[in-house]
């Protein structure tokens, strides 16, 4: 009996000016199963999923789509929705302002004559959200949900629209364990009734857990297809990624010696006047020179928020406590401030806040240190583009000039350009938060690589950020856990497991 | 083979800014056909210029406030009240230059408390600037109420909405210190073209071909003396003309070579992203709203000049001229983007409009229709372009 495919994806390419974005790639999908697309950043992953939802339209790519049994000829994301593909992106796409039952209907609303039906409205919306999570009210508002209750919100629209093949684009890089777990949880429940699942994800375990099938897309190619769970390992996925053995996700490191103390906070405290609230209750750390900290702990724990209060409190909390730097007591009143003495911080979310994802690479690079560039009254453009072209060389970005917008690059390029940025201030001390977020197996690599250089070589010292437990562990030489807004435990190198982190970082 | 296929490339690199210069020569062409060459007569073209100075100084300025995702509502009122004031002092028997230097220090201050609602208190600009438009409104009103329209009789400060800059070279048919100026212009040029690309071929970067590099140089350099030939067979340079072009250059160099002007665009394209890389957003908000004051002033001086007096009504819509110039101009509402030199383009545009259909007789009802579509379309052109090449 032949095999009941939903979707086949036939010879596929799609061409972008200058780059071969995916290049004759086949990609089928069985009915009613959960379909793992896993690659680098910049494999053609989504673009993949772009062509399927119709964002890339009939006759830009080359290839046939039948889905359902017809072959498709999606002109835009309307078409496929209506042919029943509903695409979950990354960003979400819900207005915060409107409640869940409105954003669940939201372009599809439910009518009684010319009129909307609220009544009907809501009882559907209950119906579809008692599968999912009943406890959840579908008159409280988005801007008031977690992300991870926003992503059941995003689940419940697509199930509304009659969905049959469900994409989920890194449905879990921006939930904790607990809400990728509930979310994974619904999407198994959603293949027992029938509906089928592609997930993109960069987290390995989660593929494995849930897999049927996985696909590997390396270089806008095929490179495996895996049906056979004794095939689903790491390691196994890895090698297909990026095409060689990863002995060791972390890079060798030489032994360390850590000079004075360089930074150091006091009882630091932080008050957000929107929230009404300590965001940073208590922090009392220090970090020496040549050192990589780390600051573990889940979402909400206030990492980010000590970052940025401590970086020239930009945001502008009402901050109390002390800093030292260099020994000496330090007040920043913006981050310029801070810049200047040699502190630098890359923000977590680098779309919004680390580039100005419409100006090319070499002005992002230079942003925070031009004036280095001043040739009297000027900036020396030719200087600036010896610069740009000597970080595209070191951080190996990949970009065809340095006069590349941005917005063109993939994450893990995105992100070397935004660490560029920071390494041209040349500072002292530097805040990586979430240094590898949304970037794949071999950026992430040379970005662990970079990080030891620097403090090895360079004398640098680096906090690093971050919610994946592997990396703090492979990476710092001192680990500090983070939990409702205090800085609740201290462990060296050597005790440190994912098990006393965690411990720690719940139990407060 | 090779000459054509690197112009075709460099054309379609730079459609966006072509397409401009293109739609100014179509525009200007056809209304010298329609006038039987009246349009590009030296007098009309000269006209032409002091008719938009005013307009064009404030385009300069919107410019950078679009470009910070802001709008300045306030600016025509302003000019109109500082023209006021200018023409008070004047009539109470000041001297040019303080009254001048009066007027200038004055807009910039207007200007710096929009600012100051804007980047220290967090007013929207289109609030903050709309509640200045009515002030300075009532303002302009209150000040006039006891007088009506103020005549100016100081005949120098007339000179700069209305006069032409000596010859000091010659008094023949044809205005010599213009046309040597239009060729120190061009020589300038021209050197500096051929400096900066020296220095990229030292750096081994990417540089025009020569035969190309040497067409756009002759192109160029055809047309800015076209120009200045047309001006030198009237009056020749205009102080308008001079104060409008100075400002201009000032305003490109800022923007495109320096560290001030960089952190501009940033703030524009990213308010967030420059914040955290060390750029003190509200200084830039509160510089780049002084800077479009101090541009008022100037208009307000120029245009109160120009028609020797200050009526009540001075600077009715001058922002909403200013803010069509720079749009046509190609600047974004999304921040970011937009060259001040494109909007003193976009507000040669409009003023060509507005100056080709006076010569045509057309009504002022279907010219308001007539510069509407090209607004429109002029932002089409815009969006289009950009998509396919981003």
């Amino acid at each position: 009996m032949a095999e009941d495919f939903i979707l086949e994806m036939k010879g596929i390419t799609k061409e972008f000016p200058g780059v071969r974005a995916l290049d004759n790639v086949d990609f089928k999908v069985r009915r009613g199963e959960i379909h793992c697309l896993v690659g680098e950043n910049g494999s053609g992953k989504s673009t993949l999923m772009k062509i399927l939802s119709g964002f890339y339209p009939h006759g830009e790519y080359e290839g046939t789509i039948i889905f359902d049994g017809q072959e498709r000829h999606f002109r835009n994301i309307h078409d496929s929705e209506n042919a029943g593909i509903v695409t979950i992106f990354q960003e979400l796409a819900l207005i915060p302002e409107l409640t869940v039952y409105e954003n669940i209907f939201l372009g599809h609303e439910i009518k009684k004559g010319r009129f909307i039906d609220w009544n009907e409205t809501i009882a559907k919306s209950k119906e579809i959200l008692h599968t999912l999570r009943p406890d959840l009210d579908p008159s409280r508002k988005v801007k008031d949900l977690g992300v991870g209750l926003q992503q059941i919100v995003e689940v419940a629209k697509a199930l509304s629209k009659n969905v049959k093949l469900l994409i989920l684009d890194e449905p879990t890089s921006a939930l904790n364990e607990d809400d990728s777990e509930n979310l994974l949880r619904i999407i198994k429940e959603l293949k027992k009734r029938g509906i089928t699942s592609i997930l993109i994800s960069h987290k390995l375990k989660e593929v494995i857990e849930v897999a049927d099938t996985i696909t590997v897309l390396r270089d806008g190619k095929m490179v495996a297809r895996l049906e056979d769970r004794s095939q689903f390992t790491e390691s196994n996925i890895v090698r297909y990624m990026v095409g060689r053995e990863i002995e060791d996700i972390y890079p060798k490191r030489k032994k360390r010696e850590f000079g004075e103390k360089i930074f150091e906070v006091r009882n630091w405290k932080a008050y957000d006047l929107r929230l009404d609230r300590y965001i940073v209750k208590e922090a009392n750390f220090y970090v020496r020179k040549g050192e990589i900290v780390g600051i573990a702990g889940l979402m909400g724990a206030g990492r980010t928020e000590l970052a940025l209060s401590l970086f020239g409190n930009p945001l502008g909390y009402i901050v109390e406590g002390e800093i030292y730097f260099n020994g000496e007591l330090v007040k920043f009143k913006s981050p310029s401030e801070a810049i200047k003495s040699g502190f630098a911080y890359l923000s977590e979310d680098r779309k919004a806040l680390g580039l100005i994802l419409n100006f090319d690479v070499k002005t992002n690079i230079t942003l925070a240190g031009l004036k280095q560039l001043k040739n009297g009254l000027f900036v020396n453009e030719n200087e600036e583009i010896v610069v740009a072209e000597r970080f595209k060389e070191s951080l190996r970005i990949k970009t065809p000039t340095v006069e590349q917008k941005v917005m063109n690059l993939s994450g893990g390029n995105q992100q070397k350009v935004a660490i560029a940025k920071w390494l041209f201030v040349k500072p002292k001390l530097l805040i990586l938060d979430e240094p590898t977020r949304g970037i794949d197996v071999g950026a992430k690599y040379e970005i662990y690589t970079l990080m030891n250089r620097l403090v090895e070589e360079e004398g640098m010292s680096i906090i690093m950020i971050s919610s994946e437990l592997p990396e703090i562990l492979g990476m710092s030489d001192r680990i500090y856990v983070m939990a409702g807004g205090r800085i609740v435990g201290e462990l060296n190198r050597e005790e440190a497991t994912q098990e006393r982190i965690m411990h720690m970082a719940v139990d407060y | 083979m090779v000459f054509l296929a690197e112009l075709g490339k460099v054309i379609k690199k730079n459609i966006r800014d072509y397409g401009m210069y293109i739609a100014l020569g179509v525009i200007m062409l056809i209304f010298n056909i329609l006038t039987d060459g009246l349009f590009l007569s030296s007098r009309n073209i000269s006209n032409l210029f002091n008719q938009m100075g005013y307009i064009a100084v404030l385009a300069v300025g919107m410019t950078l406030v679009i470009v910070i995702r802001h709008i300045d509502l306030s600016v025509g009122f302003m000019a109109g009240f500082l023209g006021a004031i200018a023409a008070r002092l004047l009539r109470d028997g000041m001297h040019v230059l303080p009254t001048i230097l009066i007027v200038l220090a004055l807009g910039t201050v207007f200007g710096f408390v929009n600012g100051f609602w804007v980047a220290k208190i967090g007013l929207p600009s289109f609030v903050a600037t709309l509640a200045g438009m009515l002030i300075f409104r009532g303002a302009l009103l209150l000040f006039t109420q006891s007088t009506g329209t103020i005549i100016v009789t100081n005949d120098t400060f007339n000179q700069i909405g209305n006069g032409f800059i000596p010859d000091v070279l010659g008094k023949g048919d044809i205005h010599l210190l213009t046309l040597t100026i239009g060729l120190a212009i061009i020589g300038f040029y021209i050197y500096s073209e051929i400096k900066t690309r020296n220095n990229k071929i030292k750096y081994n970067f990417e540089v025009l071909s020569t035969p190309i590099f040497i067409l756009k140089l002759l192109f160029i350099s055809a047309i800015v003396f076209y120009i200045f030939w047309i001006l030198a067979n009237y009056n020749g340079l205009s102080w308008t003309f001079v104060i409008t072009l100075a400002i201009t250059f000032i305003y490109h160099i800022l923007t495109t070579k320096t560290v001030l002007g960089r952190h501009i665009y940033a703030v524009g394209g990213n308010p967030e992203a420059a914040r955290l890389s060390g750029i003190d957003v509200q200084k830039i908000t509160l510089f780049v709203f002084s800077s479009m004051g101090f541009l008022t002033a100037i208009s307000g001086i120029l245009y109160t000049s120009r028609l020797q007096s200050a009526a009540p009504d001075a600077g009715t819509l001058f922002e909403l001229d200013a803010i069509a110039a720079a749009y046509v101009g190609g600047v974004s509402a999304a921040g970011g983007v937009g060259k001040v030199t494109n909007s003193l383009i976009g507000a040669l545009v409009m003023a060509s409009l507005i100056n080709g259909m006076n010569l045509l007789g057309v009504g002022i009802s279907l010219q308001y229709i007539i510069r509407g579509g090209v607004l429109i379309a002029a932002v089409v052109f815009d969006i289009k372009t950009r998509s396919k090449i981003s």
